[in-house]
């Protein structure tokens, strides 16, 4: 194969039915005059091959003999999966060696003269687009679409109505409980009633008002949270009512959102960002800003939750918050505004 | 004849008979490709997204795409007896205990980032090299909607594992949709089935990322390449390359050869980096749930500048009437991204428009020969990378140890300052190179050899340009165009032109188009220049071997420039009364 490919086109440009390009002069490779640099070309195309299949019998022996937990410590890496680390140098290698050796092979073999093919205009001949509309007109004659109006105006018709049935059926998408009127029903409340005991996420264990130091910061969620979640089976009532409870000296506090919706320094507030939603747990205790980690806007909570900077428009709902006889900390009624991102309906 | 090879003839004839398949091998095996790396960029797409194929199908073996809660059981043992959707934990069972599991993974998630990088750096070559020009326009529009699939298609895999990094992204999103005016509320409602996180999404995106996107995609890309392969590919100028002809390799063997080839060493790189390079290790993250977050969490690349304008827009938002209008999300989550893709997809029409240039273009334009496309494009780049640098600004205000406020106010500024800086600049750096074109067609190069003259004066001496760089440079004699001529408010007949205001826009803005531009020399400048670069250099060689070559420098399209007739371009149109 060496002695076709290297010698009988080298020098002159290949001409069958295509042109070689007359202006460049062609500089022979060293391939192309001299058969030793080109039988080592040819080995060396062989050799990436060769190798291919030598990795491939390595990613089998991989496979089978690697243990799926087995770490190794790689310079630069760290401390690596043994297995996917083998299997993947080996299954790279093999594919890559294929596609090194068939470049290699085209660089060095493989003639390497440029040739010429003209192009040919792309619009069709005129008499091929007479014949077209002919072909067209005919059809529409015989068919009697321009005669017969009535049928032409009903089948258009029944062509744009047709699609409905498709669209309507995506109504479903959403499966409406009979008792919620339309979404924004769904999105105004939260599962916090009065008198709901406040619960640390994560351990449930209800806060009294000397459990939490001025200064201190808690993720919080109603005392039913996990029962209301085992009942719908979805994290969708987690999503509305998480909060963050902080405590602050009560001289502190600028602003709230309703009277007396602190106690002793201890305000809640809904931890639903009201930009697009992500949750923020990022509280400077000394300034009281809440940062939100996806587009940073942030929050004053000594001031009734207000934006101070980034993209959101609207303050973070505040839970008006008591205790109860025990002295737990307790929601004294649900969120006087919806939490989270805005929605058109909201108001 | 080999047996191999006799079988294959029976083989081919069998087919033949049936589908005469001979009649288009004929004409294909023997398809010219033009050479050039900036051509591998689409390849590299292609192929990265048959890797996309040939491991996603694997994941789909593996990944069980439902939000039902379950107690992880698997060999992770930090997330041992966790509560989480049975996503995730098929995905923790995919990258632990299903052998090259995570390496499937790897594999898919580096090839979806270099499909996506791929698709982009391909479609800036397409621009910058004006390849959208007639007769590819239906490919341009094509390669706009490839990459917008291709954004859908990883934002939604993104989705799959339904770690907490993936559950942030799809609480984005939704608060995105919710913020579509009349059918936010809604159209949210109607994707997540309810409220959110729900317990549909996770199945829902499944079908859209495994079916729907890949299989428009699949069917996008044959019409793309069905479409390269008629119209055959553009090429760069150099020497006897034309608008009429192709220069490069025929598909058989050499172009089949490299390209097969390639495929295979983008393929060998995605596993190589899929074994050494971890990515997305979603169990750092753990489950999600809609109350946590982690810190400094980055979506994919790709999503960068949208999330940038999420981050830089000003918090407006307008609440009347008992309806809320979040326009602080609805610009630039929605409306810009929906404007600066139509943009994209128009603007062949557009350009063509304004330059009134009809002709079918084959050769590609250096960047320098059309100075305003090109500083558009600069701008545009300019645009992307500060929405870029907004995507990243916590990093950038801890890494660099600036405010965040004050990055964001800088780049509030910047975006409405800076691009159409970055367009007088590149501007003026094209027709800086211009110039340069011009003076090496004029006068040769200048070889840096400094002669001292028998008067004593020190002089440069300036060498004929070689073949293919004269080639290059002249390519710009074949492409000129001038701009279109102001059209008159009435015609002789005195009837009043009806198109007269759009007309006038048009040859106003084609004014714009090639204001500045360094007028090209004459054939017969050239000509002389090189000649006396020739002379100047002491050497008598002759420049062009083929004589004939340069008579027929050939016109395409436009039909301006005729065999002989020294005339610029300008001159020619004029002798025409300005008609093409
Ligand atoms: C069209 C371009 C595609 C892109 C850009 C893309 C991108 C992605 C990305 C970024 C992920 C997250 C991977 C991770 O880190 O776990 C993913 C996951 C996944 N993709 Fe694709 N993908 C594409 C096509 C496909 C196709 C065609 C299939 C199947 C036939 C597929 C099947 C999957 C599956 C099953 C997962 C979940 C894997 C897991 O969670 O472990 N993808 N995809
Ligand atoms: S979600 Fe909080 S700033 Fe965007």
């Amino acid at each position: 194969m060496t002695d076709v490919n290297t010698h009988e086109h080298s020098d002159h440009p290949v001409t069958s039915g295509r042109l070689p390009v007359a202006d460049v002069p062609h500089k022979p490779r060293r391939t192309d005059v001299d058969p030793k640099a080109a039988r080592r070309a040819e080995r060396q195309v062989a050799g990436m091959f060769t190798l291919s299949v030598l990795f491939v019998i390595l990613f089998v022996v991989a496979y089978v003999a690697i243990p799926k937990d087995a770490n190794v410590y790689i310079p630069v890496l760290g401390l690596v999966g043994a297995m996917n680390l083998a299997l993947g140098v080996t299954m790279g290698a093999a594919v890559f060696l294929i596609g090194a050796g068939a470049i290699q092979w085209a660089k060095k073999l493989m003639p390497d003269v440029e040739v010429v093919q003209e192009r040919h205009e792309l619009a069709s001949e005129p008499a091929d687009t007479a014949e077209a509309v002919d072909q067209y007109e005919r059809g529409k004659e015989e068919s009697g679409f321009a005669g017969y109006k009535i049928i032409r105006r009903s089948l258009l018709g029944a062509l744009a109505l047709f699609p409905i049935p498709l669209i309507v059926l995506l109504r479903d998408l959403w499966v409406q409980p009979t008792d919620t009127p339309n979404p924004q029903a769904e999105l105004e409340t939260t599962i916090w009633r009065k008198g709901s005991r406040i619960v640390v996420d994560g351990s449930y264990a209800p806060v009294k008002a000397s459990d939490l130091p001025v200064g201190g910061l808690i993720s919080a969620v109603p005392e039913n949270m996990m029962e209301v979640q085992e009942e719908e089976h979805t994290l969708n009532a987690r999503g509305k009512a998480a909060i963050l409870v902080v405590r602050m000296q009560p001289d502190e506090i600028r602003s709230q959102q309703g009277e007396n919706w602190d106690y002793q320094g201890i305000l809640a507030y809904s931890k639903i960002c009201t930009h697009v939603g992500c949750p923020i747990s990022l509280y400077e205790q000394r300034t009281h800003h809440l940062l939100c980690p996806c587009h940073q806007s942030t929050f004053d909570l000594a001031d009734s939750g207000n934006v101070i900077f980034g993209p959101a428009a609207r303050r973070m709902p505040q839970l008006p918050i008591g205790v109860d006889e025990e002295g737990y900390l307790v929601a004294l009624a649900d969120f006087a505004e919806p939490v989270g991102p805005s929605f058109w309906e909201r108001g | 004849m080999s047996t191999v090879e006799k079988v294959g003839a029976g083989a081919g004839t069998y087919v033949d008979q049936r589908l005469g398949s001979n009649r288009f091998l004929k004409r294909s095996l023997s398809k010219v490709f033009p050479d050039h790396w900036s051509f591998m960029l689409g390849e590299i797409a292609l192929y990265s997204f048959i890797v996309i194929l040939l491991t996603g199908t694997y994941l789909t073996l593996f990944y069980k795409p439902s939000m039902v809660e379950v107690i992880y059981q698997g060999s992770y043992v930090p997330l041992k007896g966790i509560a989480m959707s049975e996503a995730y934990a098929s995905s923790l069972d995919i990258s632990f205990d299903v052998r090259g599991g995570l390496l499937l993974r790897q594999m898919h998630h580096w090839a979806a980032l270099i499909f996506v990088a791929a698709v982009s750096v391909h479609l800036l070559r397409i621009f910058f090299t004006g390849a959208f020009r007639k007769p590819r326009e239906f490919n341009w529009i094509i390669g706009v909607v490839l990459l917008t699939l291709a954004l859908g298609a990883g934002f939604s895999g993104y989705s799959l594992p339904d770690d907490l990094l993936s559950g942030t992204g799809l609480q984005i999103a939704r608060g995105i949709v919710q913020a579509i005016p009349i059918i936010g509320t809604w159209g949210a409602f109607l994707l997540f089935g309810g409220q959110f996180p729900g317990d549909d999404f996770i199945s829902r995106i499944y079908s859209v990322h495994i079916l729907l996107i890949p299989g428009l995609i699949l069917a996008l890309v044959t019409v793309h390449l069905m479409m390269v392969w008629v119209q055959k590919h553009t090429q760069f100028p150099g020497p006897g390359r034309t608008n009429n002809n192709v220069v490069g390799y025929p598909l058989m063997p050499v172009y089949m050869a490299k390209a097969g080839g390639f495929f295979f060493i983008v393929f060998g790189i995605i596993a190589l980096l899929g074994g050494l390079v971890s990515i997305n290790p979603i169990w750092i993250f753990g489950p999600y749930t809609p109350d946590q977050v982690s810190a400094g969490s980055q979506p994919d690349w790709y999503i960068g500048w949208l999330d940038g304008m999420l981050r830089t827009m000003p918090n407006w938002e307008t609440a009347v009437g008992g309806i809320t209008i979040s326009w602080n999300v609805f610009i630039p989550a929605v409306v810009l991204p929906g404007l600066i893709f139509t943009a994209m997809a128009l603007y062949p029409f557009l350009e063509a428009w304004v330059t009134g240039d009809k002709r079918e273009h084959h050769l590609l334009d250096r960047p320098r020969n059309a100075p305003v496309r090109t500083a558009i494009g600069v701008m545009s780049l300019t645009f992307y990378m500060l929405l870029w640098i907004g995507g990243a600004n916590d990093i950038i205000a801890t890494t660099f140890d600036l405010s965040i406020n004050a990055i964001t106010w800088f780049l509030r500024v910047a975006l409405f300052v800076l691009p159409p800086l970055a367009f007088v600049f590149t501007k003026r750096v094209c027709l800086g190179l211009q110039r340069k074109d011009r003076d090496k067609l004029l006068h040769g190069y200048e070889s840096g050899r400094i002669l001292r003259l028998p008067h004593g004066e020190f002089v440069e001496v300036h060498e004929p340009l070689d073949v293919k760089e004269r080639a290059i440079i002249e390519s710009r004699l074949m492409t000129d165009h001038a701009p279109l001529p102001m059209p008159a408010s009435v015609d002789a007949a005195g009837v009043a032109n009806k198109h007269y205001r759009v007309k006038r826009l048009q040859a106003k803005l084609s004014r714009v188009w090639y204001a500045d531009q360094i007028p090209a020399p004459t054939m017969a400048e050239i000509e002389e220049g090189q000649h006396h670069a020739a002379h100047g250099a002491l050497s008598e060689a002759p420049l062009h071997a083929h004589a004939d070559a340069l008579e027929n420098v050939p016109f395409h399209g436009g039909v301006l420039h005729t065999p002989g007739e020294e005339k610029t371009n300008q001159e020619q149109l004029n002798d025409r009364g300005g008609h093409l």
